[in-house]
Formats: C-alpha cells, sequence, structure tokens
C-alpha cells in the first residue's frame, strides 16, 4: 500500500485494514449494481450456482491432496495448469514435490535487527500469489513503543518518512508452523494439517471455508478469500506447489508456508532472501549445525504466547 | 401411507383466510432470502460483513441461539416422559416439532455459512473426511443430525401409532427417549465446546462457557414453547392446560437464575483479575478503544432478561397471561442478543494481534437470515398442520377426508 494511495483515501487505517479482510462500501455497492439481476432467481439459481458456475465436474470431486494416488495427482495437475493458462496466459509450473528426508524447517527473527521496511510483506505478496483485490498479506510488522511488548499497544498503521523510528522497534508475525497446531486440530475435514518437514498446509480444494481454523489460531497466521482473488497477468508467479502459491480460489483459506515451493528444493523463502538486514534465518531445525540450530542454542530466544503451547517453530531472538 | 400422504397435503392446502396470508407471507420472505443467498454464493462472503478480523458473524450467532432452542425441548420431556407429568405429556410432541425446526435453521446457518457448500460433501464419513475425534465442529455434525433423526423417530412413532389407532409400544420407544435427554444435553454443550476449546480466544475460553449455554438455552427455548402453545390452542381445539405453561415458567425462573449467577461469577473473575482478557468483555458492555457497536444491544439483552426473571420469579406475574407473555418475548430477544452476537463476535475483538476490528452485518446476510427464520416458521407450520390433528384423533387411517 503506497504512501500516497494512503493519503488520498484519508482513512489510512480503515484502507489497510481491509487486506484480505472484507469489502470496503464501495465494492459491494459496485457489485450489487452489477448483480441486481440476479437476484430474484430462486432455487435453481442456488444450485446452478453451487454446481457448476465456479467449477468444473473434476474439481467437484476432487479429492483429498494425501489421498491422492499418484496419477491423481499428475491429472490434477494437468488440469490447473490448463486452468491457469487459460485464466493467466502463461505456462506454470505446478510442484508436488514431497517433504525431504530428515528435515525440520524452523525460523527465526532477529529482532534487534528488523528494522520494519515490510520488504518482507511485499516480497511474500508477490512470491505466494495473494489477492492483491481484495489484499492479502500474509506478514504483519507490529510496531511497538521502546519499553513495551503488549499486543494490544502495537500498531501495523504507520508510515513515517524513514524507518527505523526512534523510541521503536519492530515484531514481524506470520504463521508460526505450530507444532502443536490448533488450526489443523478443529478442521472438521482435515483440509489443513502439518507436513513430516514441519510446515503446515492448506489443500485449497479441500477446504469447505468454515473459518474454523482461523479463530483457533492465536496469530493471525490465516487468511480468507472473501472474493475472487485478483492477481494482475503480469505479476503473477508461475513457479509454483501444489500446497503452496499456486492460485487460490475464492471462500477458502490461505497462509504462508514458508515459501514450500522453494525450500524443498533448497532455497531460501522470500522473506528470508529480501530483508535488507538479514534479520530473518531459516533452516533445518534437526541438523545441529544449521544456522538456525546454532542460533536457537547460543541466543537468547523466544517464542510468541509461548503460555499457549502452541509450540511455535518460528523463533525470535536478539543477535547481541 | 400413500392415504396419509394425501391426507396430510389437503391438510396443509386447507386454511383460513389468516393461514394463507402467514403462509405467503413467509414465502415472499424465503424467495427474497434466497436471491440473497444466490448473490453470496456468486460474489462469495465478501458481500457479507465478516473479515479476517471478524470470521465469523451474524449467521453464527443465529446458529448457537438455535441449538439452544432445540435443545430446550428436554425441558418437555424429562418431566413429560419419567414423572408422567399429566398435562405436559400431551404437548411434549409439539416441543419436539418446535425441535425439528430449529435444527433445520441450524443446518441452515451452517451451510449459510460455509464459503463452500458445494464441498459439503467433504465432511461425510468414507466419502469425505469427518476429522473426528479432533475436531469440535466434526463432532456437531455428529450429534446435531442425530438429534434431528430422534426428534423426528421419537413423535414420527407415536404419531403413526395414533394415526393408525393403535397403542404405543412403550418398551420399544423408551430407551429412544432416554437416549434423547443426555443427547439435548449433548447438542448445547458440544456447540459450546466449539468456541470453548479456543486458546487463541479468551473470551470463549472460559470453562463457564458451556454451563452457561445450557442455562441460558433453558430460558429461550421453554419461552418460546409457552408462546407457541398459546397460538396453538387459540387456533386449534388442541388443549394445553394453563397449569403446564405456568410450571414452565416456573422453570425459566430457575434457569434465568442459574444464568444470571453465572455471568456475574464471569464479570467477578474478569474485573477483580483485571487482566487482558478483560479486553473483550469491556468491548462488548462499555466499548474498546473508542469502538462499542455492541454495547446498546448488550445493555438492551440485559435489561430485558432482568425484568423477564422477575416477571418469572413472582408468582403474580408469572400466572397472569399479558405479564407472562410479555416475559416470554423479552426472554428470547435477550437470550438472542446475548448469545448471538453478543457470544459470537467478542470472541474476536480484539483480534489476536490487538487490533479492535468491528463487525456488522450487511444487508445480504440480514436477509438471508431472514429467509432461513421463514423456512423454520414454515416447517413448523406445516408440521403442527398435520400432527395437531393426529394428536387430537381427528385425522387417522379411517377419517374419511371430504374430497
Ligand atoms: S500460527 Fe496459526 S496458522 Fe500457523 S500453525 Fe500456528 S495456529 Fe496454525
Ligand atoms: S476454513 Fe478450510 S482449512 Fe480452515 S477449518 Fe474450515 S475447512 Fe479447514
Amino acid at each position: 500500500m503506497s504512501k500516497e494511495e494512503l493519503e488520498k483515501s484519508g482513512r489510512i487505517s480503515e484502507l489497510q485494514d481491509t487486506r484480505g479482510s472484507g469489502p470496503t462500501p464501495d465494492e459491494v455497492e459496485q457489485k450489487e449494481l452489477i448483480d441486481r439481476r440476479m437476484f430474484f432467481q430462486g432455487a435453481a439459481g442456488v444450485l446452478a450456482t453451487m454446481m457448476l458456475g465456479s467449477c468444473s465436474w473434476q474439481e467437484f470431486f476432487q479429492n483429498n491432496f494425501r489421498r491422492m494416488t499418484k496419477g491423481e495427482i499428475e491429472q490434477t495437475v494437468e488440469r490447473l495448469k490448463a486452468e491457469y493458462k487459460q485464466k493467466y496466459g502463461k505456462d506454470f509450473v505446478v510442484g508436488t514435490e514431497g517433504p525431504i528426508d530428515a528435515t525440520l524447517f524452523g525460523y527465526a527473527l532477529d529482532l534487534q535487527r528488523c528494522i520494519g521496511c515490510r520488504r518482507c510483506v511485499y516480497a511474500c505478496v508477490e512470491e505466494n500469489n495473494q489477492s492483491r483485490d481484495p489484499q492479502i498479506q500474509y506478514i504483519r510488522v507490529l510496531r511497538f513503543k521502546d519499553g513495551e511488548m503488549d499486543l494490544e499497544h502495537s500498531t501495523i498503521y504507520y508510515d513515517p518518512e524513514e524507518v527505523p523510528e526512534k523510541g521503536h522497534y519492530y515484531i514481524p508475525v506470520q504463521c508460526q508452523h505450530c507444532a502443536n497446531s490448533p488450526c489443523t486440530k478443529v478442521c472438521p475435514v482435515q483440509a489443513t494439517w502439518t507436513e513430516p518437514d514441519g510446515i503446515v498446509v492448506v489443500d485449497y480444494n479441500w477446504c469447505i471455508g468454515c473459518r474454523y481454523c482461523m479463530a483457533a489460531c492465536p496469530y493471525m497466521g490465516r487468511w480468507f478469500n472473501f472474493a475472487e482473488p485478483v492477481i494482475p497477468a503480469d505479476k503473477v508467479n508461475v513457479n509454483t506447489h501444489y500446497l503452496g502459491n499456486r492460485p487460490r480460489m475464492r471462500n477458502v483459506v490461505e497462509k504462508c508456508t514458508f515459501c514450500i515451493q522453494r525450500v524443498r528444493k533448497g532455497r531460501y523463502p522470500a522473506c528470508v532472501e529480501v530483508c535488507p538486514v538479514g534479520a530473518r534465518k531459516f533452516g533445518n531445525l534437526l541438523d545441529p549445525e544449521s544456522e538456525i540450530s546454532r542460533i536457537i542454542q547460543t541466543k537468547r530466544v523466544f517464542r510468541l504466547k509461548s503460555e499457549l503451547n502452541t509450540q511455535p517453530k518460528f523463533y525470535y531472538f536478539f543477535s547481541i | 401411507m400413500g392415504r396419509f400422504f394425501v391426507g396430510a397435503a389437503q391438510r396443509i392446502i386447507r386454511g383460513t383466510p389468516l393461514y394463507y396470508v402467514w403462509v405467503v407471507f413467509l414465502l415472499i420472505m424465503i424467495a427474497i432470502g434466497i436471491g440473497a443467498y444466490v448473490k453470496q454464493m456468486r460474489l462469495g462472503l465478501i458481500v457479507t460483513g465478516m473479515t479476517s478480523y471478524v470470521s465469523w458473524g451474524l449467521y453464527i450467532g443465529n446458529f448457537t441461539f438455535l441449538v439452544g432452542v432445540a435443545a430446550a425441548a428436554v425441558l418437555l420431556i424429562i418431566p413429560a416422559y419419567l414423572y408422567d407429568f399429566g398435562p405436559i405429556k400431551d404437548i411434549v410432541i409439539i416441543g419436539e416439532a418446535l425441535a425439528v425446526s430449529a435444527l433445520l435453521m441450524c443446518l441452515m446457518f451452517v451451510t449459510a455459512d460455509l464459503g463452500r457448500p458445494d464441498r459439503a460433501w467433504h465432511l461425510i464419513p468414507g466419502l469425505g473426511i469427518l476429522n473426528l475425534p479432533r475436531s469440535m465442529l466434526g463432532w456437531d455434525i455428529v450429534v446435531l443430525n442425530g438429534y434431528l433423526f430422534l426428534n423426528l423417530f421419537i413423535p414420527g412413532y407415536i404419531l403413526y401409532k395414533a394415526y393408525n389407532e393403535k397403542p404405543v409400544n412403550m418398551k420399544f420407544i423408551l430407551p429412544f427417549i432416554l437416549l434423547s435427554i443426555p443427547w439435548a444435553v449433548s447438542i448445547h454443550t458440544t456447540t459450546a465446546f466449539i468456541y470453548n476449546g479456543l486458546a487463541a480466544r479468551p473470551f470463549w475460553n472460559a470453562s463457564i462457557l458451556a454451563p452457561r449455554f445450557l442455562a441460558s438455552a433453558f430460558c429461550s427455548g421453554p419461552a418460546m414453547i409457552i408462546l407457541l402453545f398459546q397460538l396453538v390452542r387459540y387456533y386449534t381445539k388442541f388443549h394445553v392446560k394453563n397449569e403446564a405453561l405456568f410450571k414452565i415458567a416456573e422453570m425459566i425462573a430457575i434457569a434465568m437464575a442459574i444464568n444470571l449467577f453465572l455471568l456475574g461469577s464471569e464479570f467477578f473473575k474478569e474485573l477483580y483479575s483485571d487482566t487482558h482478557h478483560l479486553s473483550p468483555l469491556e468491548y462488548l458492555y462499555v466499548g474498546l478503544q473508542g469502538k462499542g457497536r455492541l454495547v446498546p444491544w448488550i445493555w438492551t439483552a440485559f435489561t430485558f432478561n432482568i425484568i423477564a426473571f422477575v416477571i418469572f420469579l413472582i408468582p403474580y406475574t408469572r400466572k397472569r397471561f399479558v405479564t407472562l407473555n410479555i416475559g416470554c418475548v423479552l426472554i428470547i430477544i435477550g437470550i438472542w442478543i446475548e448469545k448471538g452476537m453478543g457470544l459470537i463476535i467478542p470472541g474476536f475483538i480484539p483480534a489476536t494481534l490487538g487490533e479492535v476490528w468491528e463487525y456488522a452485518p450487511t444487508l445480504i446476510e440480514v436477509l438471508v437470515s431472514i429467509g432461513i427464520w421463514s423456512i423454520g416458521a414454515l416447517t413448523l407450520t406445516v408440521i403442527l398442520k398435520v400432527i395437531i390433528p393426529i394428536e387430537l384423533g381427528e385425522f387417522t387411517r379411517t377419517t374419511k377426508m371430504a374430497a
């Protein structure tokens, strides 16, 4: 969200807040105009909309990813590629790489270094094909006053000429990939689960959109596509993973996957790569020699809301 | 069987002018509701007021309230079947009809809230995956459907016998009746557990939630039944003794006393310990960071509940129909606010990372909700239209229908 846009609207907080959340009154009104015709179509309309309006029969009967055979996965991937090609006019890679052996991904964020520039937020949006309208952003950078760590007094609505601001520090928050994750526990259809390498994923084609997981997550790690996601064709990232950044549909939940499409190929998540001060660290918790393991062993680390026993694999630390 | 359906259909089609006005009114409301729902299906949940901050709203609020109404049918079953409390026994079947209608509305409200109702089959065990035993929502679906079955089966059996002019085999049906009592408690408890189990939401994560749910259910459900019986008594030859209604009102007074006591305990704990867990309660009753859309609502509920409690407590007002009915209306509205929006919304405010982002339902949500309530009312009307004549012995296998 650019500064000018915010100022134009005169509603800084509200505008930012519509990120992936809800409609602005204007949007709704506009849509109401377009669709007034639809209003009295009746029961047949409901059925037709439910069955055919948004999906093909193959999509309708598509199985949960974890129950698919190899052949079914291949077929589904081909179908998705064709769909995306039609929608964005580009050839997509829809990866289905499985977890790497003896790997448990973990993350650490250096609070001493973070300057609150939000580059990670924007890099994440681009890498992970988040909807631009309505906006969804997986990472929220919270600003705190020095000497305070009270979430209720923090804010994401800061827009200075220059960061970092005097007298403040920043805590970026995204899905914490909890080892004891309440979100996967509550899902009534197992549309979301923890992979063997520790990544908490969602099968977008299996989610029924009940939003129970969003109520259960203590970190605002989950976002809902309240409308058909909009990604400009020239901005869309074609290197995707089935359980990660492939384009989503409306009325399903999505979340940070540690950039599963990258990390399963040995690359770093986009937010780690883009951070200009190197505040973000990522690696294999099972390897005692990895950078992440060394940080946990040698630095002062903590995890958010540890009293809830969610056991995040996302650590915060102080480098000095 | 064919005869039964023809007879039933004739009874549904025929009625007084007032009956036709009522049914047509409901049908119009239903059509508007369906229209609104079609729009929601087409555009996504963006047409609702819900956001990623407040991800449940009016639909889930109504759902929660109606589970309570459905559960309250036990109130009639316990004394009627177990203690053979004369006056109530005749009317218990009507209570169960109310439960069935309420359950249907519950299921429709959950469906309206689903982003992808086209994938509802994912919930069917075997075909899809029902996440048991871990998901409380999964359990709720099981117990709600089980309860729906029981409430269809028990009165269905009794009425079937009455229709065929045969005696009821109590040995056969009693186990089902006994089972339905804990089952009624279970639907409401499981619904409470949906919210109760979320450590992320301190407003819900208090052990007092399930007991409070039950107490308030025993206020609103029976209040509806008192009103319903008076209507039935007025419009049909069906007889309900005053005594039975006053007995129900007495139970409401007790339930309300418990409900208010539990509310007081909650207030004490939060106010005295004065931690951050106080924030949602603050938001609800006085507003937080200058935002407090629910404040007038919750005080209305509070006032209504207190007035109704006093009315039901004093025998003089309890036994006068004017005051009794005022009390019933007040308590229904009061509990609807308290258990609906008053329970769901503050769970999300402040959001888990501390933001105060408010919710208000949109017109679409309101219209869909009215549509669902109308379907419930129509269902109830139609059921009563058929079962009351059976109960009265006017509609049996041997009755001749006018051609
Ligand atoms: S942070 Fe939230 S979404 Fe991520 S694993 Fe934990 S509970 Fe689930
Ligand atoms: S919204 Fe989707 S992922 Fe979340 S609990 Fe419901 S079905 Fe599961």
